[in-house]
């Protein structure tokens, strides 16, 4: 194991824990550490709302304390979640203003339990775009996060803060949600990478919600690795969120050195390379070369798959918050207000047919995978935008950056599939492609990235602004 | 069949939003109603894109109800 110093900015949650583990660094001197960093950059990267450094403190120290904390794969590794996670003792506000009036909440959520029950340390909490309707990371009562990367550009969103900190270095791990694209679009932008699993397949318990029928939550890591920990960690049955799935943890981590051999890998054609930026596809070049992937498949009727999704997504957005709007629309987001406003206006029969659709779609992508074990795809049209920038041209015409900075991630999370986005680090932005795996197969998209990562196709560039 | 919105679907489009503003019981600004106009056109397209695909009869909705 390399040496970890104990400046542990770039470090992996991997070294961290090893290091921790092995006596070289206490848990303690990684939080201080960390809460500095925080204190130092979170004025450029605005990635943080709230910094819990009261209870991280003590739980480092209790880790210090523990005379076992060899069991513990993430043993102090300091971890933020993006702000609709409950953290026992703040309000859960999902980047809304209208939800800081809530009571504090009083347990954290079912996967930040697990994550320090396997030593992680909670450090706080991340911004992210309002009640998660969001692409750009952009938040009107906090302000951007920032791409650390170039911070006059878009971290993407909706969970933004997350991006910003793993990729800034403020912290290893991070938590978010993706319901159309929202941790794969910030790990692309970021060039970080993510995991969104299998819908069902982590818990979803006291977590605000968007989009129940869509909603999944996953990690952020700047390495493979990290990410098949701390999914590792969050694995297992959870009767508080009535759309876990009822399978047995299948670990991820110990199937890693397979890597890609005996796999059958594609690439996505059609949709998923029309409007693609010439940075995207020459990633998706980059990645598909290097797992020998010449074959290209069809996924069938996509573009109809991400209008059934921005409708599911538009009318139970809007059947969630129809209350607030009623009574409190003046204190949303006028961009999201506006566009729940529009879903709650839209017919039922809309619904049900794209619901129809969605049964549909998935048993035609789900024969696909006889053929195949895995399809690449890009993650973003394009690299970060600037912030602020309202269009962009994609396959020559002009759209607004918004809602279609998920153009290729919304069919995917539209049927659960599991999906690893890897960061392609080209200069002077990086940008992600989407490893997609047969649904509960995340350690097929996991072994492709990690040997991707092995063979340094893929990596997390470290800002060269933030470097230092 | 969810039409699809066009020119001569404006003014019906103006109405609707009045109307269901109304019997939903939302607010809506006289400065909102245009940005409400543009999110449910492009709602209604995508929403028009799903229904002109003919699906057998059978094909059930995704999500359903477990006792």
């Amino acid at each position: 194991m390399a040496p970890v110093p104990t400046e542990t900015r770039w470090s992996t949650a991997t070294q961290i824990a090893a290091a921790v583990n092995a006596g070289e660094v206490s848990a303690s001197a990684v939080i201080d550490a960390t809460l500095a960093r925080i204190a130092r950059l979170n004025p450029s990267l605005n990635a943080f709302t709230a910094v819990t450094a009261e209870r991280a403190c003590a739980k480092a120290r209790a880790l210090d304390a523990t005379r076992d904390k060899k069991k513990l794969p993430l043993a102090g590794v300091p971890f933020a979640v993006k702000n609709l996670f409950d953290v026992e003792g703040l309000a859960t506000v999902a980047g809304s203003k209208i939800n800081r009036a809530h009571p504090p909440a009083e347990r954290d959520a079912t996967l930040i339990e697990w994550l320090e029950a396997a030593g992680a340390v909670l450090v706080g909490a991340l911004n992210m775009g309002e009640y998660a309707y969001d692409f750009t990371g952009e938040n009107v009562h906090d302000g951007p996060s920032r791409n650390p990367h170039d911070l006059t550009r878009m971290s993407g969103g909706s969970s933004g803060g997350s991006g910003s900190a793993v990729g800034g270095g403020m912290v290893p791990l991070a938590l978010g949600s993706d319901t159309n694209g929202s941790i794969r679009v910030p790990s692309s932008l970021c060039g970080i990478f993510g995991l969104k699993p299998t819908y069902g397949r982590l818990s979803r318990a006291r977590t605000f919600p968007f989009v129940v029928s869509l909603d999944h939550l996953g990690p952020f890591a700047r390495s493979t690795r990290d990410l098949a920990i701390s999914y590792d960690a969050m694995q297992g049955a959870d009767s508080n969120d009535p759309a876990h799935a009822d399978r047995a943890p299948e670990p991820a981590t110990p199937q890693l050195p397979r890597g890609f051999d005996g796999l059958r890998i594609v690439v996505a054609g059609g949709y998923f390379k029309k409007g693609a930026s010439p940075e995207a596809l020459e990633a998706l070049s980059r990645v598909a070369t290097a797992v020998g992937a010449k074959d290209e498949i069809e996924i069938p009727e996509t573009a109809r798959a991400r209008a059934a999704a921005y409708v599911i997504t538009a009318t139970e957005g809007a059947a969630l918050h129809l209350d607030r709007l009623r009574k409190q629309a003046r204190d949303f987001d006028p961009a999201v207000r506006d566009r729940l406003i529009a879903g709650a206006m839209v017919p039922a029969v809309a619904v049900t047919k794209a619901q129809i659709f969605r049964r549909w779609y998935r048993e035609q992508v789900l024969k696909l995978f006889a053929r195949c074990d895995a399809i690449l795809a890009p993650a973003t049209p394009c690299t970060a935008p600037r912030i602020g920038q309202q269009s962009f041209t994609l396959d020559g015409i002009e759209m607004p950056v918004r809602p279609n900075l998920g153009i290729y991630t919304q069919p995917i999370s539209f049927i659960g599939l599991p999906v690893v986005a890897v960061p392609v680090p080209l200069k002077p932005l990086p940008i992600g492609v989407q490893i997609i795996a047969a649904p509960w197969c995340e350690n097929i998209a996991l072994r492709i990235a990690h040997a991707l990562e092995t063979m340094n196709i893929v990596a997390a560039p470290t800002p060269p602004a933030l470097g230092g | 069949m969810i039409a699809q919105p066009g020119a001569n679907m404006t003014e019906p489009l103006d109405k609707f939003i009045e109307a269901a503003a109304v019997t939903l019981a939302l607010p809506l600004d006289e400065a909102w109603k245009s940005a409400v106009k543009t999110n449910l056109e492009v709602t209604l397209k995508h929403a028009a894109t799903v229904a002109e695909f003919k699906l057998p009869d059978e094909v059930g909705p995704a999500p359903v109800f477990k006792a």
